[in-house]
């Protein structure tokens, strides 16, 4: 990648601090500078990943992961296929243990709690914590709205006023337009992309913090990719997004700051993590640089 | 000016031309005469030969004309889907057959007092116009009705059981399962008659009936839903429980709703493998003659009993009369069908 494409996400990042919430975002910054050991204490803000190991079986897949996510920021992890930036996200809302034979190690702080800590609700977590899957996969039986809605059900949640908050959800994930007039059609029947954002929109409904987005536009065309990468932005001015892509472009696009995962054939490790412009224009490792310049993976 | 823009109409340029619709009714015409020949000039005979030798010959003269005309992989191609129009023929024929038999043969008892009145005070081999099937029609719709109240919880949480919970005890129950669809009717009217009607209540009785039936229709729900249940894909039970639903949430409000109209299908399968039997309503519910809606006393009737003593006695009328059993039972399972199907019907097709 040249070095010019590589500005583009640090001009972007500067756009975004002077339109929103400054003095957070600046913070986000500093602490960037900083560059904060991981692990040395608590955050107490945001979502801290602590020594994460990850099983199945008995083949460890993940490797003392450390990394946090400040609030506000957008997140992309990269990798290549199989080194475990998948398994990594699902230990983030404690959906890996829902494989059977899954095993793990290590802590996950939101907002300075465990989440692993014995006598969680785990249903409560999995709210503050929402998750986009690689595959749109809105419900088959439910209308738009019904899906949008599906999580208040699920959660047994009460919300006021239904339609207003069915509205703020499609707005949000750009879908509002496209389907304001067909809100009692079927899921089904909207295009991959059109899904994808329905499937966002359904993850905001119950107003999480954070955001996991595990390859959310690999089965979708440039042109939905490009309105989904418009929703990340927009969103990011209110919660906390990670983002696994494959896409580099994207991951430049969109990103505060990436990570670099990679497996040499035994658990998948985190090479380096920080600011996305400096991991694409002088990463300090050279596998990372590697990777991202196209070399290899 | 007249430069009219040519007015573009839809067509089908892949339908068949007249040129070949003709070459195909030419094929039939010849299979057509040269099975009446072979059957004439052979030792071949019936209506069966005929058809089959039909057939024979629209096979082999699709595959010579699609041979000449469009190469030999075309011609082989022809020959798969013969066979296969073939085997669907052959399916038809005997349901065909026999729905033809039973219509012809019913319709003569299909008279109005048949559903108004039951064979308290008539016997079999009255003329067709007195007595009638009120009590088997009603006998056989509360036991099914209690088999399957009994059943449909069971079977399809059993199913649940075995595709989303996932216990230690999901191999033995599928085993057991996979048993107890094999078992032989029969056996589920004697178990009954041994456990519950000799010991305990001493009489037959409907709820007796709708217990034995019960019995043969667990397994094919539960089987059939599990079989469904493991359709739906993994996806969406993890998308319900990422946003914050409970196990038993997400499988409710999701996972069920997702597979309704296979777990009607599974219920529709139930109520088909209970509907005819015999067996066990012979020995557990006592096949009464008299109209009796209380399934906890006294006899009860039902269809397949009502067909199967009009048949033993082998007058004219009560052949009649077992024919018209069956072409209600047959109109009412088709009528079930159709109406589940309608309610299930899967609102994602457009
Ligand atoms: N359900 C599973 N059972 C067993 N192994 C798995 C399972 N899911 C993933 N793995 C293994 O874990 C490793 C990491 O996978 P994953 O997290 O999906 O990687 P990525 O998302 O980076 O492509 C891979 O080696 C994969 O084979
Ligand atoms: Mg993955």
């Amino acid at each position: 990648m040249s070095n010019s494409e590589a500005q583009d996400p640090l001009d972007k990042g500067n756009e975004k601090m002077e339109t929103t919430t400054p003095s957070s975002l600046s913070s986000v910054a500093a602490n960037a500078a900083a560059k904060r050991k991981p692990g040395s204490g608590a955050l107490g803000v945001g979502l801290e990943a602590r020594g994460i190991h990850a099983w199945f079986g008995d083949k460890m897949v993940l490797k003392d992961i450390s990394l946090d996510f400040w609030s506000g920021t957008v997140t992309a992890l990269i990798g290549p296929s199989g080194c475990g930036k998948s398994t990594f996200i699902r230990t983030l809302n404690r959906m890996h243990e829902f494989i059977p034979g899954a095993a793990m190690a290590g802590d996950v702080l939101l907002n300075g709690k465990d989440i692993y800590e014995s006598g969680t609700d785990v249903t409560k977590i999995r709210l503050k914590v929402g998750m986009v899957f690689q595959k749109p996969n809105p419900f088959p039986s439910m209308t738009i709205a019904d899906n949008v809605l599906a999580g208040l059900k699920l959660a047994q949640l009460k919300v006021q006023n239904k339609d207003d908050l069915l509205e703020e959800c499609l707005v949000r994930a750009g879908l509002w337009a496209e389907v304001k007039d067909r809100l009692s059609a079927y899921g089904g029947s909207l295009s991959g992309g059109q899904q994808q954002r329905l499937c966002i929109a359904r993850s905001l409904a119950v107003r999480p913090e954070i955001l996991l987005m595990d390859e959310p536009c690999s089965a979708l065309d440039p042109g939905s990719t490009l309105k989904i990468e418009e929703t990340i932005s927009e969103l990011s001015s209110t919660m906390t997004i990670i983002i696994v892509t494959h896409n580099m472009q994207q991951a430049a696009r969109v990103s505060d700051y990436t990570g670099f995962f990679l497996s040499d054939g035994g658990p998948g490790e985190l090479i380096e993590v920080g600011p996305t412009s400096e991991i694409f224009s002088r990463p300090k490792d050279v596998r990372t640089e590697n990777y991202v310049t196209g070399r290899f993976g | 000016m007249s430069i009219d823009k040519p007015v573009v109409k839809p067509g089908k340029p892949w339908a068949s031309t007249p040129k070949e619709r003709a070459i195909d009714l030419g094929a039939i015409l010849l299979a057509a005469f040269g099975s009446f020949a072979l059957v004439a000039l052979s030792e071949l005979k019936g209506k069966l030969a005929y058809a089959g030798v039909f057939l024979l010959l629209i096979i082999v003269i699709n595959f010579i004309h699609n041979y000449l005309s469009r190469g030999i992989a075309s011609a082989k191609d022809s020959i798969a889907s013969s066979f296969a129009v073939a085997g669907v023929l052959i399916t038809l024929l005997p349901i065909t057959s026999i729905l033809f038999a039973v219509f012809e043969r019913g319709k003569a008892g299909l008279k109005p007092n048949l559903f108004t009145t039951d064979m308290k005070l008539n016997g079999p081999n009255d003329p067709i116009d007195q007595g009638g099937l009120l009590h088997a029609l009603t006998g056989s719709g509360i036991m099914v009705g209690i088999a399957l109240i009994i059943s449909l919880p069971i079977g399809i949480l059993t199913a649940i059981y075995l595709t989303e919970i996932k216990g230690l005890f999901t191999r033995p129950i599928r085993f057991l399962v996979q048993a107890m669809s094999g078992v032989p009717s029969i056996v589920a009217g004697l178990f009954i008659l041994s456990a519950i009607v000799f010991p305990i209540t001493k009489t037959p009785s409907g709820l007796m009936g709708g217990l034995a039936l019960a019995i043969l229709m667990i397994p094919t729900i539960a089987r059939t839903s599990e079989e469904v249940l493991l359709l739906i894909p993994e996806d969406l039970r993890e998308a319900g429980i990422a946003l914050g639903g409970t196990q038993w949430r997400t499988i409710s409000q999701i996972v069920v709703p997702a597979a309704k109209s296979g777990l009607i299908t599974a219920i529709i399968l139930g109520v088909a493998r209970v509907a005819g039997e015999t067996a066990p309503l012979v020995l557990v519910s006592g096949g009464g003659d008299a109209l009796n809606l209380d399934p906890t006393s006294g006899p009860m009737g039902s269809f397949p009993f009502y067909i199967w003593k009009a048949f033993t006695f082998g007058t004219n009328e009560s052949i009649d009369r077992a024919w018209a059993g069956i072409l209600v039972l047959l109109i009412l399972v088709f009528i079930l069908f159709f109406a589940t199907r309608l309610v299930g019907a899967d609102r994602n097709k457009k």
